[in-house]
């Protein structure tokens, strides 16, 4: 293990700016910890051969005097980004073999800004899924493990559980995520990592593989708040390519981290604290209330009275949209097909074998709430509802300006744990999914670890557009928690 | 709201998904639980309230009517599972 | 005249609505910037927007939406400032994504209306319910393999205007009179070509029949994508007549697509579409709202040209047309416009006689189109000027317009060469006279005895001798004058 690994991605900039290391020294000292980890299976597919082409590049840029933002950095792109010219999966098998002529915005605008790919980040199927176990890959692996049990293996979390899992074990200095219902936060709480899903419209969708278009948005995972300011400042951007992109000129984001909260007014909401919420997150919870408190903030309690609704929102909304947008994996222009007799012998064949059980649910789910009969009770009904939970946030940010909540309900679980039923599974989501339906930005920070040792986050939720706020009230309670933990061997 | 197995078939096939019959059975209960757990939305008045298909308080924009795109066939059929003469091939359609 | 169908047990009645779609005139596709052009090469005219591709996204062109609020205004109809474009789900092979993008429950264009011009010179308003914005799909060709049908993207994603009548056509006369007056309407506009070959304007019909006297609607029969107007009407009659063989025999008609076929002129059901059909439409979510503003909508309003039912109202007033003629020479614009170069300045009826005339006969027996007549405006114009001045009479004039089309000239330039002018010179045609008199004192006589029949006689001889070139008036007034002394 090199220490360059264990560098921030900041510290890291710092030395290349400086001149006191290169982008083949870090791309090499990464590539060998990717190698030395791959039992946590967080990459699907490793390009060492072309990072170090792009980090030899790199270094020549830096010497013309042209870095970018990113210039030399080491990171990996959950494979649900579309990249030119390297295989591109979701971790569904339907997409066998696909090598996009074309690279999403978002990992475009990271090469742009210099940043050095490793490879593509494993992810649950379609981005379905709350452990990176519905993975046509088989699941990423959690570097973190239980004091009681190290040998257990627990989830990284999902949908971005390799791009976590990666993060956390030095990997990469930096990840993309994406997240439709929590996607970058649960499973950054679950590794011990920072992780923002942005303002819905502040990072462009542009060949994205899409799982709910209303919901979707690519963030940064990094290992600090100042990594993600500056990595989200990299993918952030007007898109002319995607119609729900925002024309709004991208902040500086890292310079919001003044350190300076006194007198902001922190959200409480009170339907966070459900019954049976277990005592060690309502513990870290607190911590984090007082941090701020220290810091010269105001707690306020809040009421976002919807919220039992956003689950069950959601899970139409998301499954609706998902069923529409998985109708081009049918067999004919990409991916795997499988021979029929007739057209729809082959649709159905090629989907049966390309799909996974969750996703096969989520789709049958989502074209039956759309279906003749069906549509006014269950999807216009969720969209109303959806409105109203958008309404509560809107309310609440009259009197706060940020909401302080858990990320998930529990730390990390095991591999062969919440296997059972659907639902128990997506109640993971429970504390990130209105964050999504609202279109918010929604950032989850390690503040503790939980009493067997595994790394619990807080989630801070900011009014459309104001990720500024966000950043500068996380890195004043990254201070106050001082987590600078690894997981054991790492 | 609970669903059978010929609406579970019915729904497969509007989806082009093939499932085998020993699959209809688990996931009509599967999918009827998902029913259940969604169904609490019903307690929720929604009179008056209009749907939200979009967070982002925008219109629609647009772009230039020019040619931008296209001229690109290799690379469209590239990743073809079966092509020939620069068409995409399936299995016979017939009418 | 009502088109009724006499049946064993009574009259019936035919409703037809009809659905057109009419490929929008725009240089790149509706989301994307692929271009719209006929008959490139296979899947060339394609970007992976088009081939829905992971990751691609929608954009609108700003062109098509101004073109469907053009047609829109054209068509007297409500135009809707926010518009929804909503996917339509189903599974097909030249459907990329997997969904069409339409407009469902929020169209952009709103109910609006269409004359239709009868035969006897009348009109009848039919409605117009609405009009959307969608995506063509692209094309199977199913005869290329033994096994294996053959997909081509390259319409795939091209804007099409889907314009729906109201259910208030009753014959299939009527049908051709309202898809003849749409796309005389859209052409005007600049909004589609028109051309049904090439599949730019399709047309489904809906059709069902009722008893006549009943104002119920009846379970109706989509006959889908006729691709000529005649095989609209066949299709019409055919169908009409099925659906009352099948009442008559106690049966019901079922709700169903069913395919035109031209060969054997009858319809039959399309099994393919048979299962149940659920489209699933919800709004895209890769779009948002389509917002426009009154202004915008305003300043097309103000660019809208002169269109077929004003400029037929305008000819009848202006130049006292009646409304048959005036109807057909506005039925195209560029026939409008050849029609108003001749009559400028000039006897409008006389105008309009050689175009309808004359003109539209050799224009058909030529088999070229308007757009390359073979005689120009100026040419008919200037050779109804020397009509006027009298240099030609009409018998001459056709045979100046004749050599017109065979060669191209100037009528002044044929008169000078050919030496056609009309003699008008009152000498020369009393010397031709003197000439018949004197060779025929017996005719001259029983002239003067009351066989006055036998003047047109005379006349004849003086043109004969003449070569026709006498001015016929004159030749009358002279003849008359010295025959019966």
């Amino acid at each position: 293990m090199s220490e360059l690994t264990h560098l921030t991605l900041a510290q890291a900039r710092d030395r290349l700016v400086k001149g006191e290391t290169s982008a083949v020294e870090l791309t090499r000292a990464h590539i060998a910890q990717v190698e030395a980890k791959r039992h946590l299976n967080a990459f699907i597919t490793e390009t060492p051969e072309r990072a170090l082409a792009e980090a030899e590049a790199s270094d020549a840029r830096r010497r013309q005097g042209t870095a970018g933002a990113m210039e030399g950095l080491p990171i990996g792109i959950k494979d649900l980004f579309c990249t030119e010219g390297v295989r591109t999966t979701a971790a569904s098998k339907i997409l066998d073999g696909f090598v996009p002529p074309y690279e999403s915005t978002v990992s475009g605008n990271l090469k742009t800004a210099g940043a050095i790919s490793l490879g593509k980040l494993n992810l649950d199927e379609f981005a379905m899924g709350s452990s990176n176990k519905t993975s046509a890959f088989g699941p990423a692996i959690n570097p973190w493990t239980r004091r009681s049990d190290p040998a257990a293996k627990l989830v990284p979390g999902g949908s971005s559980g390799g791009s976590a899992a990666a993060v956390a074990a030095r990997m990469v200095l930096g990840a993309t995520g994406t997240d439709t219902g929590g996607s970058i936060r649960q499973p950054a709480a679950f590794c011990g990592i920072t992780g923002i899903k942005p303002t819905y419209g502040r990072c462009s969708r542009y060949g994205i593989v899409a799982f709910a278009s209303s919901l979707d948005q690519a963030g940064p995972m990094a290992r600090t708040v100042r990594d993600c300011a500056i990595m989200l400042g990299a993918m952030a951007g007007f898109d002319p390519k995607d119609s729900t992109s925002v024309n709004l000129k991208v902040p500086d984001f890292e310079a919001a981290l003044t350190g300076d909260i006194r007198g902001l007014k922190v959200g409480i909401p009170r339907e966070y604290r459900p019954d049976g919420l277990s005592a060690e997150i309502s513990e870290v919870w607190e911590k984090g209330i007082a941090w701020l408190k220290e810091a010269g903030a105001e707690p306020v309690e809040i009421n976002l009275p919807h919220t039992k609704y956003a689950l069950p929102t959601y899970y139409i909304v998301a499954p609706a949209e998902a069923s529409s947008n998985l109708a081009r994996y049918d067999g004919l222009r990409f991916g795997q097909r499988v021979p029929g007799k007739s057209l729809d012998e082959m649709y159905a064949k090629s989907r049966a074998a390309g799909f996974g059980p969750e996703v096969r649910r989520r789709i049958l789910i989502g074209t039956y709430v759309l279906s003749a009969g069906y549509y006014d009770a269950y999807y216009a009904k969720a969209q109303k509802v959806r409105r109203l939970i958008a309404e509560d946030f809107r309310k609440a940010f009259e009197t706060v300006d940020v909401i302080l909540t858990p990320t998930a309900p529990s730390p990390a679980f095991g591999l062969d744990e919440n296997t059972d039923d659907p639902v128990t599974m997506w109640l993971n989501d429970v504390f990130t999914i209105p964050t999504s339906l609202a279109g918010l930005p929604g950032l989850s920070l390690p503040a503790g670890l939980s009493s067997d040792g595994l790394p619990l986050g807080l989630q801070l939720i900011g009014r459309p557009f104001d990720e500024e706020t966000v950043f500068k009230v996380a890195g004043v309670m990254e201070s106050a928690a001082g987590f600078d933990v690894s997981p054991e061997g790492v | 709201m609970s669903l059978d197995i010929s609406a579970v078939r019915a729904i497969a096939t509007l989806a082009r998904i093939e499932l085998g019959e020993e699959e209809l059975a688990p996931l009509a209960g599967e999918l009827s639980n998902i029913l259940n757990f969604v169904e609490h939305l019903s307690e929720v008045n929604t009179d008056g309230i209009e749907p939200m298909s979009s967070v982002a308080d925008l219109s629609l924009p647009m772009r230039a009517d020019l040619v931008t795109d296209g001229d690109i066939a290799e690379q469209i059929l590239a990743n073809a599972p079966e092509a020939a003469e620069g068409f995409f091939t399936v299995p016979k359609v017939v009418e | 005249m009502a088109y009724l169908i006499e049946g064993e047990t009574g009259t019936w009645e035919i409703v037809i609505g009809l659905e057109v779609h009419a490929q929008v005139i725009s240089n790149a596709k509706l989301f994307s910037g692929a271009a719209t052009t006929f008959g490139a090469e296979p899947n060339s005219q394609v970007s992976f927007v088009d081939a829905g591709f992971p990751g691609m996204l929608p954009v609108i062109n700003a062109v098509c939406v101004s073109q469907a609020v053009r047609t829109g205004l054209g068509l007297k109809a409500k135009i809707n400032l926010t518009s929804v474009f909503a996917r339509k789900n189903y599974f097909y092979a030249d459907l990329p994504q997997g969904y069409q993008i339409s407009q469902y429950d929020k169209p952009i264009v709103g109910e609006g209306e269409l004359i239709l011009d009868l035969a006897d010179g009348s009109t009848r308003t039919v409605g117009i319910e609405r009009l959307h914005l969608e995506q063509d799909a692209g094309k199977s060709i199913h005869d290329m393999h033994p096994t294996k049908s053959f997909i081509d993207l390259n319409r795939s994603g091209v804007a099409l205007m889907e314009i729906v009548s109201k259910p208030d056509l009753r014959s299939p006369e009527e049908a051709g009179l309202y898809l003849t007056k749409l796309r005389s309407i859209l052409r005007y506009l600049g909004t589609c070509d028109g051309n049904m070959q090439e599949g730019s304007m399709r047309c489904d019909a809906n059709v069902s029949v009722r008893p006549v006297g009943s104002t119920e609607l009846r379970t109706r029969c989509e006959i889908k994508n006729v691709n000529s107007i005649r095989f609209v009407q066949q299709a019409i009659e055919y169908e009409a007549r099925r659906h009352v063989e099948v009442y008559e025999s106690g049966g019901e008609i079922r709700q169903e697509t069913r395919l035109f076929d031209s060969g054997r002129v009858e319809t039959r059901s399309m099994r393919s579409k048979e299962h149940a059909h659920d489209y699933r439409y919800f709004p895209d979510p890769d779009l948002l709202p389509l917002v426009i503003e009154q202004a915008f909508v305003d300043e097309i309003k103000a660019g809208l040209p002169e269109l077929p039912d004003e400029k037929k109202a305008r000819f009848m007033a202006e130049y006292g047309l009646n409304a048959y003629d005036a109807g057909v020479l506005v039925a195209e614009k560029i026939s409008a416009e050849f029609f108003e170069t001749v009559a400028k300045g000039r006897d409008p009826k006389l105008a309009c006689n050689w175009v309808m005339g004359d003109f539209f006969a050799a224009l058909n027996a030529s088999g070229k189109t308007i757009e390359e007549p073979p005689v120009t405006a100026a040419n008919l114009g200037a050779m109804i000027d020397l009509i006027t001045d009298g240099t030609l009479s009409g018998r001459l004039a056709k045979d100046v317009f004749a050599l017109m089309v065979e060669t191209g000239k100037a009528p002044g330039v044929l008169v000078e060469e050919r030496g056609l002018k009309q003699v008008t010179d009152t000498g020369a045609i009393e010397a031709a006279i003197d000439a018949v008199i004197a060779a025929n004192p017996d005719k001259v006589q029983q002239v003067r005895d009351g066989k006055t029949t036998l003047l047109g006689w005379f006349v004849g001889q003086v043109m004969k001798a003449t070569q026709g070139k006498a001015n016929p008036a004159l030749v009358n007034e002279l003849l008359a004058k010295k025959v019966q002394g």
